[in-house]
């Protein structure tokens, strides 16, 4: 930022240190659980969690008696089956906002903006009363339907900026060389922004597998994902909060993963509408 | 579109067509879909509101009108729960933007380890609800709770706080739970706002001899007030809608002492099974969210100006 710049002390006081404090703040409580789901059920409560001694019994006792893997299988087919539907239903509406004018065009974009705006509470009751009429409680389809009402608007969102991002002028040389609007969609611009359209699908499939609400009213005893499972834990195995812990680590860690990896990407496309506008 | 006509003008005016027709057609999915399973759904949910409908009662559907919004009104419940709302909305927005201007304008500094920080300190977006719920009520636990530990070590408390089950810190130990949870957002919004700021500003104004703190009144608050306003919006909504952290670590109570709005709705609906109540506290709770965010826009923007 200054021109001269300032001596190696003065910036580890005022910045290292100060930005050391906030990462152990912000990772604290992570490493906390995972120290804890490594540590053997009974020093838990007399020596506290350590390191030392490690053992990934609390692991194997999820996967072999509490059944986690179902539970993992529930929330990757829902987390697949909603990145399915947002992209494809999203990915020709952004193309339709980011190349045309048409009459409505406002409202229709501000109708997606506004989607998110709207309390999940305000969906919940009416979706559960729907999916009750459609006999479709405690599957699948219905998790994703649930889902795929925040994946569809927000995944418009960030396409459009991807969109615009890649010329208007590739379309056109490709239409003056023979393409439809619709072959010069999948040959040119699809593949240009498909780095756009992989974190876009990996940030709903995160969303999805985060889902705790929606999965809980909505599933439950069939269809029960990890979020649901995990919250049953903690009334099944109130005090055991080794075994706890290994299940918000195993909950969490897809998505921290993906996350890891998609970040910078991610971001970029979320913080381009904001930063211009 | 364009089939191979030999005839030119009716393949113009084909692709005239075309271009009329084509947007909405390539729109029409996404919004058939949204209108289907969230505009009809949220006219259901007023239209439920207007009814006593009580689940296990599916005949009776009447129709009482205003009836519930009455009821709400007369609640005692409803209005700790509105108050719970208005302080948790007034402290964690305030508390993660804080937080997430000074992470930002630390991340905006240049130290070898920047890359890495950045990385990680957004790994608490990441994580499911339930399992930050999980991991904060363990930290809290009121009798191995290292949150206990730590300030009995300290001295700061004499004897373990139940944190979660106390009425007089369970409000407040999940406002910071929520902190924790929404700064790194603020961050990462605030950061991108700052590298957009162009770098000759700054030199500029140091030639000119301006101080840090001048330098960060004059030209960086006044960079990063756009973002820093999307940011708080998008935030408020969201803070404002979601309870399930709070329904996974004290489920609204001990008594009321944690319930808000949004999530009295959803107990209302889900232990009591009374969707008509629990609708007319969605739908009064979304009304008095619209006039915030209506009020908050109409302020940010006449202070933009």
């Amino acid at each position: 930022m200054a021109l001269r710049k300032p001596s190696r002390l003065k910036r580890i006081v005022t910045v290292e240190i100060p930005m050391l404090a906030i990462l152990v703040f912000t990772l604290g409580p992570y490493l906390w659980m995972f120290i804890t789901s490594v540590s053997p059920e009974e020093t838990l409560f007399t020596t506290g969690p350590s390191l030392l001694n490690a053992t990934f019994e609390n692991y194997a006792r999820l996967f072999n008696t509490v059944g986690f893997s179902d539970n993992l299988i529930d929330s990757f087919i829902v987390a697949v089956g909603t990145v399915i539907v947002g992209l494809s239903l999203s990915v020709t509406a952004a193309y339709a906002f980011s190349r045309f004018n048409f009459k409505g065009k406002r409202i229709l974009m501000l109708q997606f903006l506004l989607i998110n705006m709207f309390p999940l509470v305000l969906l919940i009751l009416p979706l559960f009363v729907l999916m009750r009429m459609l006999g479709l409680l405690d599957t699948h389809v219905a998790l994703i339907i649930a889902n795929s009402t925040i994946a569809i608007p927000f995944s418009i969102w960030m396409m459009v900026s991807y969109i615009n991002g890649i010329p208007r002028s590739l379309d056109e040389a490709a239409m003056t060389d023979g393409c439809t609007r619709l072959q010069a969609l999948r040959r040119v611009v699809l593949p240009l922004c498909m780095p756009g359209i992989i974190a876009t699908g990996i940030y709903i499939f995160i969303t999805s597998w985060n889902e705790y609400l929606y999965a809980l009213t909505l599933g439950g005893r069939d269809v029960r994902t990890i979020t649901v499972a995990v919250q049953t834990l903690i009334g099944e195995y109130e005090v055991q909060w080794g075994l706890l812990t290994s299940g918000g680590i195993v909950g969490a860690l897809p998505a921290t993963v993906l996350f890891l990896i998609v970040q910078k990407r991610l971001i970029s496309g979320l913080t381009q509408g904001a930063v211009k506008g | 579109m364009t089939t191979a006509t030999t005839d030119p003008s009716t393949s113009a005016r084909r692709s005239v067509i075309g271009r009329r027709v084509l947007p909405y057609a390539m729109l029409s999915p996404a919004v058939l879909v949204t209108l289907a399973i969230v505009f009809f759904p949220m006219v259901q949910t007023a239209w439920m509101s207007l009814h006593e409908y009580v689940l296990f009662r599916p005949k009776d559907f009447n129709w009482v009108g205003l009836g519930n919004f009455k009821a709400a009104l007369a609640d005692e419940v409803f209005w700790i729960s509105l108050r719970h709302t208005a302080i948790w909305m007034l402290t964690t927005i305030p508390a993660q933007l804080f937080l997430g201007l000074v992470t930002a304008l630390l991340l905006n500094q240049d130290f070898w380890w920047r890359p890495i920080a950045r990385a990680l300190i957004i790994i608490p977006w990441a994580l499911p609800s339930v399992v930050i719920a999980l991991m904060w009520s363990w930290i809290y636990d009121s009798n191995y709770g290292v949150a206990n530990e730590f300030l009995l070590r300290l001295g700061v408390i004499q004897q373990a706080v139940p944190w979660l089950a106390n009425p007089d810190t369970a409000l407040a130990s999940i406002i910071l739970t929520l902190t924790w949870q929404g700064f790194p957002f603020f961050a990462v919004m605030i950061l991108a706002g700052l590298q957009s700021i162009p770098a000759s500003y700054y030199e500029a104004a140091s030639i000119d001899g301006a101080s840090a703190w001048r330098q960060f009144w004059h030209i960086t608050l006044p960079g990063i007030a756009g973002v820093m306003m999307t940011a708080v919006l998008l935030r408020m909504i969201w803070v404002a809608n979601s309870f399930d952290v709070i329904f996974v670590m004290t489920g609204g109570g001990p008594g009321y002492a944690t319930h808000t709005l949004p999530l009295y709705a959803f107990i209302k609906a889900r232990t009591n099974l009374d969707f008509g109540y629990g609708s007319s506290i969605a739908v009064l709770f979304t009304i008095m969210l619209m006039v915030v965010v209506v009020f908050y826009l109409r302020r940010t923007r006449k202070a933009m100006d």
